[in-house]
């Protein structure tokens, strides 16, 4: 059993500070993300965890133990690193084994455990190369395999997918989820790509300049993001966020026109100024949307640029000269300049406050 | 030999440039190496240069195998080979790791440690004999001094001590080759693997003896290859140190070469002890190079 808990931790270097008081309780078996812009202090706090950089103020237990004073070594954690920190003068057997061995264990075991760890990830045929005749993709799982022959508390993961292609990273990605699934171990895994964090998180802690800005689930996140920040930085494409004024009910847009407050929204004072946000995936074409059931509203806007995705298109507009993005199922050929007519579906969208950014849901 | 007459017309320009290159290693180099050679074979004494044509083929080199002062030299040769090169290499990673966590003051300490190698080895040798001199050495005044001894200890007469002295000297100069190698070494380390060495269960010592010294091995065989060659032709140091003597108890392979060449005249005799000690550099320039080559294919990196 290990939870991992994070109180008022906080990471200076010198004068500057990195990471400002963090709060963070991770459950056992939890797969929780840190996501960011880099410098938003995430691989701090996961160094800070795994023991390679000293906190500066606050406590982190793993178990029951606070772990401040203890060096990497005794945590009982693995990391997985983002260029994979393999040893370059041992085979993948070697690599496998090499905690085992620090610690002791005899050489049967070692060779039972670094061949389990080989059979989970598919190793087999490369266990006695090194890791300089192997590919990315392979370097990724000697790194993973290097972690779970220890059987830890914890692992941690520090961008480690940052380094594949695309393909590879997709692929990886199911099976880092799936290696979750079969050993069952609390994870804290920190990457700046967002598609990661919500295919792969139970919990995504998203960070920014060295505060956690919102804590959930990738579905809340998704859904109601606390403010501008999370919104544009949660989804793609991002959220189209649009500025305006309240105005006898409705919020006036700053270039012009004007848009009904979306329901459920605890209605701010008359004059504030607020940003109106919604997802292109809630802004479609008639006809080429979902069928709605709540509230639309009707806006017929000139295509600046339609890009063709397939299975849809992603179609560029301008709103009250704001680029926005609108999505649209069944995609025929659009010119550009040709006017569409798109419903907006209103209890999906959000109003910001203008000046602080936060969510008035 | 048509074929012969194509490659020289096809490749004319190439030739052309080259040959004055060629040329001048023929008679820089390989020139007095082939009368070197031929002397090793005759009874050239440098006061009659008419024993120059005086064949006696093998004879210099049964005389050389044959002989015990030289197979002593060439055992205190090597003895003293090794013991440098260890300590060197001891000390040099010492120093290396230490000037690796300096946090301020790197470069200047970097700048200071290549101070020794400032110095031409004849200095080196006369400022060390002055300091191991037994009636106005430093050492022998500060040992008398601090009451450690009561006598004056003659430190370049005795066996053992001479030899030691001699050492030190070499040591003293030469360090900093291995630690400016090593240090190269640490600088070009990458910082990942140690951290995951860490984070798997090793203590600092682990560390350095499963991660850091395994990737440290190429720079410290580089080094050794270079220090070998150095300290197998050592001869500066020794000649003003102790002359080789007292009684031939310091002499080395060429301090005993040089005095039978020269002051004794004796070139052909000489240069077949000279042939002879080569094989030694080149043995230990082999042994090492082998070394660093098994050491890079090892990491897998270079």
């Amino acid at each position: 059993m290990a939870e991992v808990s994070l109180r008022n931790v906080v990471k200076r270097y010198g004068g500057h500070k990195v990471v400002h008081g963090i709060d963070l309780d991770i459950a056992h078996n939890e797969f929780v993300v840190l996501v960011g812009p880099s410098g938003c202090g995430k691989s701090t706090t996961l160094r800070m965890i795994a023991g390679l950089e000293e906190i500066s103020e606050g406590e982190i237990s793993i178990g029951d133990r606070v772990v401040n004073r203890l060096a990497p070594r005794q945590r009982n954690i693995s990391m997985v690193f983002q260029n994979y920190a393999l040893y370059p003068h041992m085979t993948v057997r070697e690599n496998l084994g090499f905690s085992l061995k620090i610690a002791g264990k005899p050489p049967a075991e070692i060779e039972a455990a670094a061949d389990e760890a080989a059979r989970i990830l598919g190793l087999q045929p490369y266990m006695d190369r090194t890791p300089g005749e192997l590919s990315g993709g392979q370097r990724q799982r000697v790194a993973m395999g290097r972690a779970i022959v220890r059987h830890p508390d914890v692992f941690l993961f520090d961008e480690p997918l940052s380094n594949l292609d695309a393909k590879l990273r997709t692929q990886m990605r199911v099976e880092i989820k799936k290696l979750h699934r079969q050993v069952g171990t609390t994870v804290v895994y920190v990457t700046h790509d967002q598609v990661e964090a919500m295919t792969l998180a139970d919990r995504i802690v998203i960070m920014k300049d060295g505060h956690i800005v919102q804590t959930g689930t990738p579905l809340e996140v998704f859904e109601r993001p606390v403010n501008t920040f999370v919104a544009s930085f949660i989804g793609s494409p991002p959220m189209n966020l649009v500025k305006g004024e309240l105005r006898g009910g409705v919020v006036e847009l700053a270039g012009g026109g004007q848009l009904p407050v979306p329901p459920g929204i605890q209605t701010p004072p008359e004059g504030a100024r607020v940003i109106f946000g919604f997802r292109a995936d809630n802004f479609m074409p008639v006809g080429h949307g979902l069928a709605e059931t709540g509230p639309v509203a009707l806006l017929e806007l000139p295509v600046t640029l339609a890009e063709p995705l397939g299975a849809e298109s992603l179609i560029l507009t301008e709103l009250a000269g704001v680029e926005v993005q609108g999505k649209m199922l069944n995609p025929r050929p659009i010119q550009p300049g040709e006017v569409l007519s798109f419903q907006l579906s209103l209890d999906r969208c959000h109003l910001f406050d203008a000046d602080t950014g936060k969510s008035l849901r | 030999m048509s074929r012969l007459r194509r490659f020289l017309r096809d490749n004319a320009v190439p030739l052309a440039l080259l040959s004055p290159a060629v040329l001048v290693i023929l008679l820089v180099v390989l020139l007095p190496l082939l009368f070197s050679l031929y002397t090793s074979f005759s009874n050239y004494r440098l006061i009659r240069p008419e024993s120059l044509w005086d064949v006696v083929w093998f004879r210099n080199y049964l005389r050389v195998l044959g002989d015990g002062d030289f197979w002593a030299a060439l055992g205190r040769t090597v003895l003293f080979l090794t013991l440098v090169l260890n300590l060197e290499m001891l000390l040099g990673l010492g120093l290396a790791l230490m000037v690796n966590r300096l946090t301020f003051g790197q470069r200047t300490m970097r700048t200071i440690m290549m101070f020794p190698m400032m110095f031409s080895p004849i200095l080196v040798g006369f400022q060390f004999k002055y300091m191991f001199n037994d009636t106005i050495g430093v050492v022998n005044n500060a040992l008398q001094s601090l009451g450690l001894t009561s006598h004056a200890i003659p430190f370049l007469v005795d066996r053992w001590l001479a030899f030691a002295s001699i050492a030190i000297a070499e040591i003293w100069m030469s360090t900093s080759i291995f630690a400016i190698l090593i240090l190269a070494g640490l600088f070009a380390m990458p910082r990942d693997p140690v951290e995951a060495a860490r984070v798997d269960g090793c203590t600092n010592w682990q560390v350095f003896r499963h991660i850091t010294l395994p990737f440290l091995m190429p720079f410290i065989y580089i080094a050794m290859t270079i220090r070998s060659l150095d300290v197998a032709r050592a001869y500066d140091i020794v000649d003003v140190m102790t002359g080789g003597g007292p009684a031939g108890r310091t002499e080395l392979l060429w301090t005993l070469i040089a005095r039978t060449a020269y002051d004794d005249s004796r070139m052909g005799q000489a240069n077949a002890m000279a042939y002879v000690s080569i094989l030694l550099s080149i043995f230990f320039t082999w042994y090492f190079f082998r070394k660093l080559m098994a050491a890079r294919k090892h990491l897998g990196v270079f």
